[in-house]
């Protein structure tokens, strides 16, 4: 009987539950556009913060402060729920200003808060990497006759982004475990599936082993895939095998 | 209106504190016991505990404490039925704590583990030569040097709890987030609730953190 429930779940939790995309589906999607943007987001805040003026510089550390000092919960809270608050917002959705009427998106709000708390973190440890950056290779590269820029562009920014792969695949593991939040404002990822399956059986024990079972085989794909990652674009800083 | 739901929300400030500061304090005890057993312990007791460190690392808080409120309940209630006796609702509070407890314990198992690592081996063979026991050499060199390595980690999976500590409110226990949702609704304002409960969260950690560079400070030599 059990065993039936279990399988019966199956599709949902990969792919779909008959009326719309669910479970592993939304949770990837969630953590690839959330990883990607985040991603670059920060590495531009990164940029800002160590090579920018000092006010830019300023404002981003308040930026990462917040974001790193407050739950991701409430982040996603202020941005799905809070914002009805302002008139501006509120006027925007009665009107059908696309701009606005994003913010009603669950999966925008979610993609949003996801992208500006991993941006937080990311920034940080990029910032520390370009500012920690060899001396040895920017005074190379400006022996070469090389411009500041070019030297960023060229030089630091390939050798920090290698180096950061270690500490980013954590990042990476957080913000997939983040996306578990997503069943909050009313998503179906893989923890909504597990919730809703929850609610209609009052059986806590299948629905959210599968869930744990399923992030755990996630979690250890991804962290093979930035094992990989490191043996190939980390092999320089390896000792040379004889 | 909005300033009478203030003292509330500061109520619950109080209550999600206290909610931290257990789970800590579980976190703590299990990351310890587990880090010395890692190290020290029988093999299958170590295939224990990595296993318990890799599971839980490797699943979101929110479905582990899913899982252990619901699922835990839902146990303890089918042995109780077991035993003909009738059935119980967890404590919310006791049961955020174990949960939160026992997950960063796993995060500080790793803390301490490498910080005792860190502490060179000559100094416990030097402890040893003077003919202390392996109890004392833990007890006066190993333990309390390591205790220094392990502030920076301590102070970063602390902070890491504290903010997971929000996800209780979901269990149904009214902690700051949990007000701030009501008192949102009451007063159409949840963004104004919401922030302020986020800058109660800036104060703790903002605290914590001089705390620990504090704390920093005066053991490191």
């Amino acid at each position: 009987m059990l065993m039936d429930d279990v399988i019966k779940a199956v599709p949902s939790f990969l792919w779909s539950d008959g009326t719309q995309w669910t479970g592993l589906v939304v949770t990837a999607k969630l953590f690839l556009y959330a990883g990607a943007i985040g991603m670059t987001l920060a590495v531009l805040l990164a940029l800002l913060k160590v090579y920018g003026p000092k006010p830019v510089s300023w404002a981003i550390g308040a930026f990462s402060y917040f974001f790193r000092g407050t739950p991701l919960f409430l982040q996603l809270m202020l941005i799905y729920y809070g914002l009805s608050q302002f008139d501006i917002v509120s006027n925007g959705w009665q009107d059908g200003n696309r701009f606005w009427l994003l913010f009603r998106d669950a999966t925008f709000c979610a993609v949003l808060a996801y992208v500006l708390n991993t941006a937080a973190y990311a920034l940080e440890i990029l910032a520390g990497a370009f500012a920690q950056y060899p001396k040895e290779e920017i005074a190379a590269a400006e022996a070469y006759g090389m411009s500041r820029w070019t030297t960023i562009r060229r030089i630091v920014l390939p050798g920090a982004l290698r180096r950061v792969i270690p500490v980013f695949s954590n990042e990476m593991v957080f913000l997939l475990h983040a996306t578990a939040l997503s069943s909050t404002v009313t998503l179906m990822d893989m923890t909504g599936v597990a919730r809703t399956l929850y609610a209609d059986t009052y059986s806590p024990f299948y629905p959210f082993l599968m869930a744990a079972a399923l992030y755990l085989c996630c979690t250890f794909a991804l962290l093979a895939l930035f094992r990989g990652a490191e043996r190939r674009w980390l092999a320089f800083l390896r000792p040379r095998q004889s | 209106m909005v300033s009478s739901y203030l003292p509330l929300i500061l109520g619950g400030a109080l209550l999600s504190l206290r909610v931290a500061l257990a789970s800590l304090l579980l976190a703590l005890l299990f990351g310890l016991t587990n880090a010395s057993i890692k190290l020290f312990g029988p093999p299958w007791l170590r295939a224990v505990s990595v296993t318990y460190t890799t599971v839980i690392r490797g699943i979101p808080e929110l479905v582990m404490m899913l899982l252990l409120f619901f699922g835990g309940e839902k146990l303890f209630n089918l042995g109780l039925a077991a035993l003909d006796l009738p059935a119980v609702e967890f404590n919310k509070f006791a049961a955020g704590v174990l949960t939160i407890g026992f997950i960063y314990g796993a995060y500080y198992t790793e803390t301490f583990r490498s910080a005792f690592l860190a502490v060179p081996k000559g100094q416990l063979e030097a402890g040893l030569a003077f003919g202390m026991s392996p109890w004392r050499v833990f007890r006066s060199i190993l333990f309390p040097q390591m205790l220094r390595y392990a502030l920076p980690g301590i102070n970063n999976n602390w902070l890491a709890l504290l903010k997971s500590a929000a996800l209780v409110s979901l269990i149904g226990l009214e902690d700051m987030g949990w007000l701030a949702e009501q008192a949102g609704r009451a007063t159409q304002q949840p963004f104004l609730f919401y922030f302020v409960v986020c800058l109660i969260y800036l104060a703790i950690t903002a605290t914590s953190g001089g705390a620990f560079r504090w704390l920093g400070r005066r053991y490191n030599y």
